[in-house]
């Protein structure tokens, strides 16, 4: 990925950027563009840009100490923030719509059941992100302001940085193993290929949080003392 | 000369019974041992899953106290080749059940090598406990407690079962209903009618 790639180009390779081109601000209808061009005119940093999608695209990929530093936190953060509401707003939302189709034919009991655990899973997340909303993202800015904030630190959320992939993984064999015979296939297929999209776009969510944010503010608190 | 030597892939910290098992494997004939490890790290999964071994020779000591139990399952999830325990350790019977033999250090070179043809007849439908991918009647059993919030050790309790083989048994569970959370296996066990709703607040 450079600079002066076509971002239809890049889009192209991997249609999986989409949603983070989404969560960045940048629209569709770039035309011909590169990605810095798109990425100026949407006024995203590119580096940070490129940072994302090299680490959302490429297996295994090791951010380069060049690009950590060209990139922004503050970005940084407005991209996980971003992601947060599609996923809560938009994935999250959908499925439930999605489940409450699939579970029409069941029994009140089976239907209660699953969706039980549906919302458990939400409460789940919802908890999980109101943490980093409500402790982790303004304690990014305030270091990357320059301001220490005393009482926290990235290794506190490092330690306390739990999964929550257990339930959606748990929801996704419970659909494609137990469902009830009443319930139709197709509906089944739409969950259960959201339920995939969704564990492997949170499972890149956590990895861009583990492999840039943390080591990127680690570097930005050694700056502050 | 024309009969083929099985291949036999050594996984021990112990270079005394390396040497031996390969000494008493060489004098027979029927046997080679292509490969020796000291542990099952990251690489050498690697050189188990490349090699093609008919049988492999463990020593569970390798797999810390907790992951023993699934030691068997790890190397056949590499390898359909056999796995026999070597153990040099007191090692829990359910360990040992998961292999497809078990020789002793005490064993005479002719038992071993009984034990060895033995388990190449054993091997072929994999590690014992993957036979049945239906949960067994325990299983169930253990899945209803769970479900319902009792802990390992009021479940170790209930059935008189010593606390780690109800970890194995929940282990199981997992690996074959692919669910880990206990919310996940309440929902599992009320859709197969196997708790009342009732008892689940």
């Amino acid at each position: 990925m450079r600079k002066n790639m076509k971002m239809a180009d890049l889009i192209g390779a991997d249609y999986r950027l989409l949603t983070v081109i989404y969560r960045l601000g940048i629209k569709l209808g770039f035309g011909e563009k590169t990605v810095e061009e798109t990425c100026r005119e949407s006024g995203v940093n590119c580096d940070t840009f490129l940072l994302i999608a090299n680490v959302y695209a490429t297996e295994g990929y090791v951010p380069t100490t060049e690009m950590m530093t060209a990139a922004s936190a503050i970005d940084l953060v407005r991209y996980l923030h971003a992601s947060h509401s599609y996923y809560l707003d938009h994935e999250i939302q959908d499925l439930s719509r999605i489940f409450e189709d699939l579970l029409r034919p069941c029994t009140p009991m089976q239907r209660d059941v699953i969706m039980r655990f549906f919302d458990g899973y939400r409460e789940e997340v919802e908890n999980h992100f109101a943490y980093e909303e409500d402790i982790v993202f303004p304690y990014v800015r305030s270091v990357a302001g320059g301001q220490r904030v005393e009482g926290y630190s990235m290794e506190t959320f490092e330690e306390n940085h739990n999964n929550i992939d257990e339930k959606l993984n748990d929801l996704r064999n419970i659909v494609m193993k137990y469902l009830p015979p009443v319930c139709d296939t197709v509906t089944a297929i739409k969950a259960l290929s959201r339920l995939c999209t969704l564990e492997a776009d949170l499972e890149k969510h956590t990895l861009i949080e583990n492999s840039i944010l943390i080591p990127m503010v680690n570097r930005l608190e050694g700056k502050c003392q | 000369m024309s009969v083929t030597k099985k291949k036999i892939l050594l996984i021990t910290p112990s270079r005394i019974i390396a040497r031996g098992i390969t000494s008493i494997l060489e004098e027979h004939g029927g046997f080679s041992v292509e490969t020796v490890l000291v542990d099952l790290s990251r690489e050498n999964e690697a050189t188990v899953r490349d090699s093609m071994a008919d049988i492999v020779i463990v020593d569970p000591i390798i797999f810390d106290f907790a992951s023993r139990p699934s030691g068997r399952s790890r190397i056949s999830d590499l390898t359909d080749a056999a796995v026999i325990a070597a153990p040099t350790a007191v090692t829990d019977d359910e360990t040992i059940k998961s292999y497809d033999e078990t020789i002793s250090i005490y064993d005479t070179p002719a038992a071993v090598i009984s034990k060895l043809r033995n388990s190449l007849a054993q091997s072929a439908g994999g590690p014992r406990t993957e036979n049945r991918e239906e949960l067994s009647a325990r299983e169930k059993e253990i899945l209803v407690c769970v479900a319902q919030g009792m802990l390992n050790k009021e479940i170790a309790d209930r059935f008189h079962l010593s606390i780690y083989t109800v970890i194995t048994h929940r282990k199981n569970i997992t690996r074959k209903t692919g669910i880990k959370t206990v919310a996940g296996l309440t929902v599992y066990a009320l859709l197969n009618n196997l708790i009342d709703p009732a008892s689940v607040e």
